[in-house]
């Protein structure tokens, strides 16, 4: 009995003590003071918006637009996609050309990445109808090093009944690190329904889609952690936490208050005739008259 | 007034169903802890003066305890870490336990009785050796005595009182190697001994006092030296030399250093194979190991050789210990058929057998490996003996008056992998459950309940009632139960030892110590990995017993052939055991059963190959059915490389092996080895569940989860920040986390932490994943989490749609169509550093999840998936707050009350394991490291179920008050409507 009593009080502080809390918390972190002056401070996280990788180069890329023409220092280079039938060897099938662009800061990252692929031999139209009658591995593979292709490739397959529509439709997603490539997506354009039915492209060539991913960089741990560093630094500008309206602040001493009111007013009311002539308004007889109905109901 | 007690009872009744955390006489109700300390590395026996009831020993876990002789009990016990292995223990001044770990550079002093440190010394160490500690034995409490320290090419003289380095002294030669260390009685000189790399043997005098380079003096021994040396006395050092094929015994005292020689076929006559020297520390007396034969022999003073006792297949011998002036005692321990035979010799009289007893151990323990023996004198004054034996299973043994005084399982100390496995079902007819005692036994249990209740009950009663309800047989039943809370947890260690430990109390149900997992001609250095649940009958749950299978391999190299074993899960029965004939570099459980109800297992080998098991026509035909859907991805981290495969049809190999397929490789992803470093792999547990499907933001929006369980998640560091934290500039650290299909390889989503660093610990469930990394520009831990959502599947929430049939709800899905996927992420600091990371689940996936931590404190912490919701706002609007959105702060809360460990500390916590329970509201979690800890949580409370101390008898009487008041007052209104009407 006593530990559920116990509990209850408890139960009852810690929802208290928790919502004062949460109010202390959301109090203190409304600023909306624009710092502008955060790269002064030497404050990490607040940098600019890189807009970059909201948008990816996402066209086919023959009539692309030039965006990064601008750029001065920049070197086109190339590098040969290959590719391989089911269990068969690799054998070239492409040459990706891309520009280095030099960063002031950093490596050379890749650019304006594009592929162009070999139209297909008779031998390799064979093998590719061979692999799709056999539901089987269409894989192609890239250098990882694309300024000095060492003996690592990256790889990647896909089942070859994914790619024909009208023509061979595929599309590369290439994660890139400077001159490093980490990863290739290689898949169709579209979705690739399950189960996978037998069908032939009407144009045996590649329509090829690339797309370039470079590193994106982690939101900062919440920004307000620097407003809050900044607040601590002394320059307390005036953010002020928002006033709570009066209900809100003193809600949990009004309603017993109101539940005290209300119990004496009817006590008073069910019984006039008990009401005793020297009870005056000051504070110090209130409480009494508070009591008062309570006796009066037990000798009921 | 009956009306207002009822309600507030009723009012209580409602309140008492919110209990969230436990109170101090819950603890131990639903769970247990367990203390151990590990394989016994070395012991000391405490010294007469200090009380002899105590022997502490250090142990390959890095604990150094202090237990009680009489029980086994632990006194003390301190855990050193992983980086900070103990290598040497001595007790200094008769009241200090001297340990030197991390070879060689941290000296410590811990007083005996309480295990206080004294003091703590890091000496230089130069570069790594092996490092040796020399206590003077003669330490005598009044003197000043100084203990030297070996290691990393330096020697320190250390005081033993306050731990002060009284000198040092740098040994620059190249190659050189100390073997021994004395110091004469009485002794200003010291003698540091030891070969150089090209069999050089330097003897260097150095002064006690002042550590001053006396003399300093080395002979090239003609034959070579393989490095292996005993100190055999003050002056005299057996070596073995480079063709080990010989004894060479060195006298370095006299003024030059003189050997002697002498072939061991001499001295065993007759040929051999292997020949080790054991440490036997008896005044002039050594013993080598020739073959399976320990061979004792005295060393003379000119530096001949005596053979004085050839023993055939013992165990091992004990360090000596000296009982009277020139006297000393040595133990001896041979072993055969499920006996141990323990013999003491003296060293004046080698031949006869001073103590002889023979012992009966369990076959599970294996064979003695390690004895520490210690004397005391017996009530007629003669010597007695008793000795701490470990066995091969790790576990410790007190053996005294031929009785076996005390075990400690400390095998379970250095757990590998654990798997848990349901209990039989109950049989109608056999009753498990004794009928209840006799009558008044019950009336004085419900009477002390009473007692306690009305908080009438004294000290001694509480502790009886903890004591009732913990014995409570219900929860200690061998049978399965409604809620699902009785399991056994099924253990593997180091050891090669399975161990069944029962959920309720912790209790060892049977164990068994793996013949094909013990050394042997055919497999020497066993290592045990994995263990995996076999078979788990539903058929025919009756009549057939689930079975496990133990995987682990000979040796350390990555293609030692590996070894099968499958075990009964109630018995203990090894009921097969396979040495395979290739290696085993990943095992794949399939989610396909045969007819008998036996899981696939696909074992992939070092050179890709994958073999079937088990070995079935059966299993092949199911297999070959969905060979082409099974895919798997292997991670090599030395080249920073994932690559994915999938099989291709039957092996390329010569022997025609038709549970062996080939594999190719499908994609690769190659971390650029300059700026990335694998660092953390982690996956979803293949038994999870998830329940829904979607979650509904708070504008009514549907957001489907990314649910795939082929999703990985990768972490990579920058190289330069892999070592130590603030071994790298935030400058220089990144971390990158990935998510990758792994069936084609694909990265979902890549995102890069600028300035932060591991070690990185990650758990994935559902569609989200949790990582914790530290952050070098905040210098604070920080917690991150991603969850993924699935747009391919946002059309669904067209209605129309739906109704029309146009949605793609019941298509198969497939990994090669390529699903938008958008992914939110959020990044909070967290105070504690973390050693384990795991997350709760349940039978169906209903109840909200939390995140259980391993903090650096060994306790488990619970932690709400709430605040790791990355769409916490700083200021959540109505609705928001309405669903439960926490607003958002920058640091996790730490709620003292969701330690789910309460006050234990699981020492050396290294996994935490979450086990579904039939009632959805509770997971069971065990944790292990050096310590067990086990316990049942609820995340969401427990809404499905009573809590087990509900009191039915209140509620029983608030009905019936509730009645009675009704009645009462309905007469008494009659009563007054009468009087109404007759006035």
């Amino acid at each position: 009995m006593s530990r559920r009593r116990s509990l209850l009080a408890f139960l009852l502080l810690l929802s208290i003590s928790l919502s004062l809390f949460c109010w202390n918390a959301s109090a203190d972190f409304q600023s909306d003071e624009l710092l502008q002056d955060d790269e002064e401070f030497g404050l990490e996280g607040a940098r600019s918006p890189d807009l970059e990788h909201l948008n990816p180069i996402r066209t086919p890329i023959r009539r692309r637009s030039d965006p990064d023409s601008s750029s001065s220092d920049s070197k086109a280079i190339q590098f040969t996609l290959e590719h391989a039938f089911g269990d068969s060897g690799f054998s070239p099938a492409g040459t990706f050309t891309a520009r280095l662009k030099s960063r002031n800061h950093g490596g050379p990252t890749l650019t304006k990445l594009r592929v162009s692929r070999n139209t297909l031999t008779h031998a390799e139209k064979e093998a590719f109808e061979k692999l799709l009658k056999e539901d089987d591995f269409y894989t192609i593979r890239v250098p990882s090093n694309v300024l000095s292709p060492g003996p690592d490739y990256i790889v990647s397959s896909i089942k070859a009944r994914c790619l024909p529509r009208e023509t061979l439709d595929e599309q590369f997603v290439i994660h890139a690190v400077g001159v490093n490539i980490l990863a290739v997506n290689y898949g169709s354009a579209g979705p690739c329904q399950y189960p996978r039915p037998l069908k032939f492209p009407a144009k045996w060539s590649f329509n090829s889609y690339t797309l370039l991913k470079t590193s994106e960089e982690a939101p900062r741990t919440p920004a307000f952690a620097e407003e809050l560093l900044a607040g601590e630094n002394g320059e307390d500008e005036g953010v002020k936490p928002p006033e709570k309206s009066f209900w809100a602040k003193y809600w949990m001493y009004l309603i017993p208050l109101g539940l005290i009111v209300m119990n004496t007013v009817t006590q008073a009311m069910n019984m006039p005739e008990e009401q005793a002539g020297g009870q005056s308004g000051t504070q110090a007889q209130q409480t009494v008259a508070q009591r008062g109905p309570n006796a009066a109901a037990r000798r009921r | 007034m009956a009306v207002r007690a009822s309600l507030f009872f009723l009012f209580l009744l409602l309140c008492s169903l919110l209990a969230a955390a436990l109170y101090e006489d819950q603890v131990g109700i639903a769970d247990w802890h367990q203390k151990y300390i590990g394989k016994t590395k070395q012991a000391v026996f405490h010294t007469q003066k200090a009380g002899r009831k105590r022997v502490v020993v250090a142990t390959e876990e890095n604990v150094i305890a202090s237990l009680d002789l009489r029980s086994g009990d632990i006194y003390w016990r301190h855990v050193l870490g992983k980086n900070d292995p103990v290598d040497q223990i001595g007790i200094t001044l008769g009241k200090y336990v001297v340990t030197l770990s991390s070879e060689g550079s941290v000296l410590r002093a811990w007083n005996l009785p309480d295990g206080q440190m004294s003091w703590e010394t890091s000496l230089e160490v130069l570069k790594p050796s092996k490092s040796l500690l020399y206590v003077p034995a003669n330490a005598g409490v009044e003197k000043d005595n100084l203990i030297l320290v070996y290691g990393g090419g330096c020697l320190h003289a250390i005081s033993s009182v306050d731990g002060e380095v009284a000198w040092k002294k740098e040994f620059s030669l190249e190659g050189f190697n100390v073997q021994g260390i004395s110091q004469p009685l009485g002794g200003s000189i010291i003698y540091i001994v030891g070969f150089t790399s090209n069999s050089q043997v330097v003897v260097n005098k150095v002064n006690a006092k002042t550590g001053e380079l006396l003399n300093h003096n080395s002979v090239a021994y003609p034959r070579g030296l393989s490095g292996e040396a005993l100190q055999v006395s003050s002056d005299l050092l057996v070596a073995l030399d480079a063709a080990r094929s010989s004894l060479v015994t060195i006298n370095f005292q006299a003024s030059d250093i003189s050997f002697h020689h002498m072939a061991i076929s001499n001295l065993v006559q007759k040929s051999f194979v292997t020949v080790s020297l054991l440490p036997l520390n008896v005044n002039g007396m050594f013993a080598a190991k020739v073959d399976s034969t320990v061979v004792i022999a005295r060393v003379k003073d000119t530096g001949e050789l005596k053979v004085t006792e050839k023993i055939n297949d013992p165990s091992c011998v004990s360090d000596a210990i000296l009982l009277t002036e020139g006297q000393e005692a040595f133990a001896m321990v041979q072993h055969a058929d499920n006996r141990i035979h323990l013999s003491i010799r003296v060293n004046n009289d080698i031949a006869t057998e001073i103590l002889k007893e023979s012992i009966s151990v369990d076959p599970q323990r294996g064979h003695a490996q390690k004895i520490f023996i210690n004397n005391y004198v017996r009530t007629d004054r003669s010597h007695g003996f008793r000795a701490l034996i470990v066995m091969e299973d790790h576990s410790l043994l007190l053996v005294q008056q031929g009785a076996i005084v005390w075990s400690r399982e400390d095998g379970l100390a250095s757990i590998v992998d654990s798997t848990v496995s349901e209990l039989p079902v109950e049989k109608v007819g056999v009753s498990v459950a004794k009928v209840e005692e006799n009558l008044l036994e019950w009336l004085k249990g419900h009477m002390l309940k009473l007692k306690g209740t009305l908080m009438l009950a004294s000290a001694e009663d509480v502790a009886t009632i903890q004591g009732m309800r913990l014995k409570n047989s219900e929860k200690n039943k061998m049978t399965r139960d409604h809620n699902g809370f009785r399991k056994l947890v099924i253990v593997l260690t180091k050891a090669g030892k399975v161990l069944a430990l029962h959920t309720g109390d912790g209790r060892i149900i049977w164990s068994v110590l793996l013949p094909s997992l013990r050394e042997s001609d055919v497999c020497d250095s066993p290592i045990a990995l994995n263990i995996y649940q076999w078979h788990v009958p539903h058929h025919h749950a009756m009549d057939e017993n689930p079975s496990l299978l133990i995987v682990g391999k000979c040796g350390q190299s990555s293609d030692a052939p590996g070894v099968l074993s499958v075990v009964d899960s109630y018995t203990g029965k090894e009921l097969n055991s396979i040495m395979l004939a290739h290696s085993i570099a990943q095992v794949i459980p399939l989610p396909f059963t045969d007819s008998n109800e036996q899981r696939l297992h696909l074992i992939i080998d070092r050179n890709s190959y994958g073999h079937l098991y088990p070995r079935t026509p059966d299993s092949i035909n199911i297999f070959l059915r969905e060979m082409s859907s099974i895919y798997w991805y292997s991670v090599d981290a030395e080249k920073s490389m994932i690559r994915g495969h999938a099989l291709k049809g039957k092996c390329d190999l010569d022997s025609a092996d038709e549970y062996c397929f080939s594999s190719k490789e499908l994609w690769s992803i190659i971390f650029p080895s300059e700026s990335e470093k694998i660092a953390t792999i982690a996956t979803r547990k293949m038994n999870e569940v998830v329940h829904t499907q979607a979650k509904v933001n708070v504008d009514h929006d549907v957001m489907y989860k990314y649910i795939s369980k082929n999703m990985v998640f990768a972490a990579t560091v920058s190289p330069k920040a892999s070592g130590e934290i603030g071994s790298a500039t935030p400058e220089e650290a990144s971390l990158v986390a990935y998510l990758i299909d792994a069936v084609t390889g694909r990265i979902l989503h890549r995102v890069t932490h600028q300035g932060a660093q591991g070690p990185i610990h990650a758990v994935v469930s559902e569609n989200w994943v949790v990582y914790h990394y530290f952050n070098l520009r905040a210098h604070r831990y920080e917690m991150s989490v991603i969850e993924i959502y699935d747009q391919s599947r946002a059309v669904n929430k067209d209605v129309w749609k739906l109704i029309l049939g146009k949605h793609n709800l019941t298509s198969p899905i497939t990994s090669y169509s390529r699903p938008e996927v958008v992914v939110k992420t959020q990044t909070y600091f967290f105070t504690h550093s973390v050693k384990a990371v795991a997350v709760t689940a349940t039978a169906k996936g209903i109840t909200s999840k939390q995140v259980l931590i391993g903090t650096i404190g060994d306790q488990v912490l619970a932690l709400d998936k709430r605040f790791l919701d990355p769409r916490r706002t700083l200021n959540p609007s109505q609705a928001e707050k309405e669903e439960g959105i926490i607003p958002l702060t920058d640091t996790l809360p730490i709620i003292p009350q969701s330690y789910s460990t309460h006050s234990h500390q699981v020492e050396g916590l290294r996994d935490i394991v979450t086990i579904p329970t039939k009632l959805e509201s509770t997971t069971l979690v065990f944790s292990y490291g050096v310590d067990l800890f086990f316990t049942r949580i609820a995340p969401s409370r427990t809404y499905d179920s009573l809590t087990e101390d509900f009191s039915y008898a209140l509620l029983l009487i608030t009905i019936i008050a509730l009645v009675a008041a009704i009645i009462v007052t309905w007469i008494l209104s009659e009563k007054k409507e009468l009087r109404e009407k007759w006035r």
